[in-house]
């Protein structure tokens, strides 16, 4: 284990190295360049700001001199915002990310699972169509519409939880629901099909001769393998999650990466663009590898392999 | 349910990690307004900022040398007590009250305007509104890097309190531009604390380090998330300021503001989304304010492209557009059609020159020009960047053309820096544009169309409207100025690089417990006279 561990470490290197050629020469390609305006300024001034960012050198020059401090951490100065550093603002906006994605992961497991196990131990019941038509129109309807919806009902007509912001639990629980809703559909059908499929295995029906009750054939025999297509979705799902969504980021006015991420793009902000990828692919590729380390503890199969 | 568990964990563990989410952060006490201000602010640096967002929290922490009377729109006293000019309008000598106080209890002095004024035109520090000073003599040789000596620039201090400023040219509007950032002090000892003089994105502007010389000093930065300035004692009519503090909230998503309103949470908005100002207007006129405003939304001709190199083409386009029914169906929302390219009453002038629609004169230039019936055009492209309303007018007039004149148009939408690109570059036939006054005066407006300046963007060259506007710049007196002006403005319009569309509106929404809001054309919003009473109306 620690070997496959320390091989797909490794094997991550050369992924991110590629991660951010890409990203680094994609993002300088694109037309634009972050001091333009629709008042402009003058060529004294640009020139002036193009050589203190050293943009005037030649693009193979700019890329090994910036590797070059992402190797020791140096981001570089965002450069929209002259006055903070990118790692200094992926400090500030990543967390807030993360947070927001945890508890959206959390909703999405709770929902999800719960509505994938009933919907499978009924199957073809009307409980199933129901709780499979809810997860349908789930994936179905996209945050923009489900949060201004929530934001409606609960926020204007209810009174019960602010419409934006991110400073106290009461502000956190719809932009969760809203990140967290699209997952659970997701997770609810996997966990179904899941289930249905190793609820119809041999061994399930050895246990049911054996007299097993029907808690303890599910919990303790079914989940085990009929969760893996979840947790194989997890990994990839989680990093999505965690790296922020600029649509729920931004109808909730949440301070995270996600928006950062976007608007960097808009705005040529090139060493932010290049440090939010690099914070996404991190996360992705450490994702990955604890779905699959999760995945390998669940089934033998996977581990012998 | 193993994953849920851990899962929970992990939720424990990120929560303390990111700490303090159970509790809001440090709200203000007292009468605290709480603004919506569009865009998280790139920074707080007077001299190193653009933006309308900037530029409000800016009014709060900091004070040029004169204001503006927001009712009569002449200039005030503000932190200069008093000032005299020289008959020959060159001189301009500025006298700084004795109780002038930066945040930290020192004293304002002339000394730190002077220093401000260097650093603004240090061309190290890249500043984006250094141009604004260029009036002052030799100010654009020192901000070009053509001289490394401040003494060449006429700005002089014979005492404390005392600060003499030289032009080269008589400049009208130079008491107006003291609201503006540009000009605004810094306080030196507190910028050198944290870097040189012309070093970009020090750590001056945060909480705790930043000293100001406004009514208010900023008392907490939580990027994207909201900015706090509280009442500063120190400032030298503190007794006249009303409000405790103000809460800016950076929020870019017009809906999202409107909501946020809408439920009570705001005493301000930067805007309105517009599909929502029918509703208000029609529903809560008293919430929502529209005031005109100094700035025009156009059309760019690409000038150096055939067949648009034909002024007759040029201006079978502006008269074969109905301005009218864009303002009124398309907008909406109390916008006036544009007829010339300077607002009316900028700075007391008015075009006398004017576009007007007249798609029988439109058809017969076109036909003149070798394309009778359109034919033998090729389609017109409209560029534009992404934005619904963007998006409506340019169908709008895509219609209008094609009626009038049967041209085939084509609409091309394109991100924001992608569209500058390709206007920067003159790669487009016609491109939206739109100019909001930096100060209140039509030269503002005019010198972007003088050949080679980077506003222009057509390619369009006229060496007479040149040396018009070069003219203007060294006209003593300004009614023979503002003539000037006029005649430039006169050609601009008839030679048609530009197409005027409407004027801009300045549209929020304000909830009835703000009082003291003077609607203005330049858009100011003047913290030290507004007052809040709660309860007695609300948002709702």
């Amino acid at each position: 284990m620690i070997g496959f561990v320390l091989r797909r470490t490794l094997e991550a290197i050369p992924v991110l190295l590629v991660v951010f050629t890409v990203a680094f020469f994609l993002v300088r390609l694109a037309p634009g360049g972050p001091f333009d305006s629709e008042k402009r300024a003058s060529p004294q001034v640009l020139q002036q700001l193009e050589s203190q960012y050293r943009l005037n050198e030649p693009l193979y020059s700019q890329y090994l001199d910036y590797l070059g401090g992402v190797l020791h951490g140096d981001f570089g100065p965002s450069f929209r915002k002259p006055g903070r550093t990118v790692s200094e603002w992926i400090a500030l906006r990543f967390p807030v990310s993360l947070e927001l994605g945890t508890y959206a992961l959390l909703v999405a497991l709770a929902v999800g699972m719960g509505a994938g196990l009933l919907a499978a131990l009924r199957p073809n019941s009307a409980l199933d169509h129901g709780t499979m038509s809810v997860a349908m129109l789930g994936i179905c309807l996209p945050g923009f519409v489900l949060g201004p919806l929530l934001v409606l009902v609960f926020a204007l007509w209810l009174g019960w939880l602010p419409v934006m912001g991110w400073s106290t639990p009461m502000h956190k629980i719809l932009p969760s629901i809203t990140l967290g809703a699209a997952y659970a559909a997701y997770i609810a059908r996997l966990a179904r099909g899941g289930m249905l499929e190793v609820l119809a295995q041999d061994f399930i029906r050895t246990a049911r001769a054996k007299g097993l009750s029907e808690t303890r054939i599910v919990l303790r025999h079914a989940l085990r393998g009929g969760v893996q297509p979840v947790v194989a979705f997890l990994g990839p799902a989680a990093a999505g999650l965690f790296t922020g969504s600029f649509v729920v980021e931004t109808i909730f006015q949440v301070p995270g990466l996600g928006r950062e991420f976007v608007e960097s793009a808009f705005n040529r902000d090139y060493t932010m663009v290049i440090g939010s990828v690099l914070v996404y692919a991190v996360l992705v590729v450490a994702l990955n590898l604890v779905a699959d380390i999760a995945l390998a503890l669940l089934d033998p199969r996977v581990r012998a392999q | 349910m193993r994953f849920t568990v851990i899962g929970a964990l992990a939720a424990v563990v990120i929560f303390a990690a990111t700490g303090c989410s159970w509790r809001d952060t440090g709200a203000l006490p007292g009468a605290v307004l709480r603004v919506g201000n569009g865009a998280e602010p790139q920074e707080l640096d007077p001299h190193q900022v653009t933006g309308q967002p900037e530029h409000r929290i800016l009014g709060a922490l900091f004070e040029g040398l004169a204001d503006i009377d927001l009712t009569t729109m002449e200039p005030v006293p503000a932190t200069a007590e008093s000032w005299e000019i020289s008959p020959d309008g060159r001189v301009y000598t500025f006298h700084i009250r004795q109780n002038a106080r930066w945040s930290n209890g020192d004293p304002v002095t002339a000394h730190d305007f002077a220093y401000a004024w260097q650093r603004v035109l240090s061309p190290k520090l890249g500043s984006e509104y250094a141009y604004l000073l260029h009036c002052i003599r030799g100010a654009r040789d020192y901000n070009d890097g053509k001289t490394a000596d401040f003494r060449t620039v006429g700005v002089r201090v014979p005492d404390d309190r005392t600060l003499e400023l030289t032009l080269d040219n008589p400049t009208p509007y130079l008491l107006a531009m003291q609201t503006h950032q540009a000009w605004f002090p810094v306080h030196r000892a507190t910028i050198e604390k944290f870097g040189a003089m012309d070093e970009r994105g020090t750590l001056w502007t945060r909480p705790g380090n930043h000293v100001g010389n406004g009514a208010f000093m900023l008392a907490e930065w939580q990027p994207n998330d909201v900015l706090r300035v509280r009442r500063n004692p120190n400032y030298w009519n503190t007794a006249k300021v009303r409000l405790d503090g103000i809460e800016f909230y950076p929020i870019d998503n017009q809906q999202t503001e409107e909501r946020s309103f809408r439920a009570g949470n705001l005493d301000l908005t930067s805007t309105v989304p517009m599909h929502k100002t029918a509703i208000y207007r029609k529903e809560h006129p008293d919430l929502m304010k529209i005031c005109p405003d100094l700035g025009v939304y156009f059309y760019r001709i690409n000038a150096t492209r055939p067949p648009f190199t034909d002024a007759r083409v040029r201006r079978a386009l502006v008269l074969a557009l109905n301005r009218d029914e864009i303002a009124n169906n398309v907008m909406k929302a109390g916008e006036t059609p544009a007829v010339s390219l300077v607002p009316p009453n900028t700075g007391g002038y008015t075009s006398r020159a004017a576009v007007k629609y007249d798609p029988e004169t439109a058809r017969a230039l076109l036909a003149e020009a070798g394309f009778p019936g359109g034919r033998d055009m090729k389609p017109v492209e409209i560029l534009y960047n992404s934005s619904d309303a963007h998006r409506i007018i340019a169908e709008t007039v895509q219609r209008m053309w094609r009626d009038n004149l049967g041209i085939d148009v084509r609409l091309i939408n394109q991100d924001w820096k992608v569209y500058l690109s390709a206007v920067n570059t003159l790669d487009y036939d016609v491109a939206r544009g739109g100019w909001i006054a930096d100060v209140a005066d039509p030269v503002n407006f005019l010198e972007c169309f003088q050949t080679d300046t980077g506003n222009n963007r057509t390619g369009w060259s006229s060496p007479e409207y040149d040396s018009l506007i070069r003219a203007s710049y060294a006209e003593p007196d300004n009614a023979k100025r503002l003539e000037l002006l006029q005649q430039a403005e006169a050609i601009l319009l008839d030679s048609a690089p530009i197409i005027p569309i409407y004027i801009y509106t300045w549209k929020f929404l304000q909830s009835s417990d703000v009082h003291g809001l003077i609607l203005n054309p330049l858009d100011l919003l003047r913290w030290t006279d507004m007052w809040i009473e709660r309860g007695k109306g609300g948002a709702r």
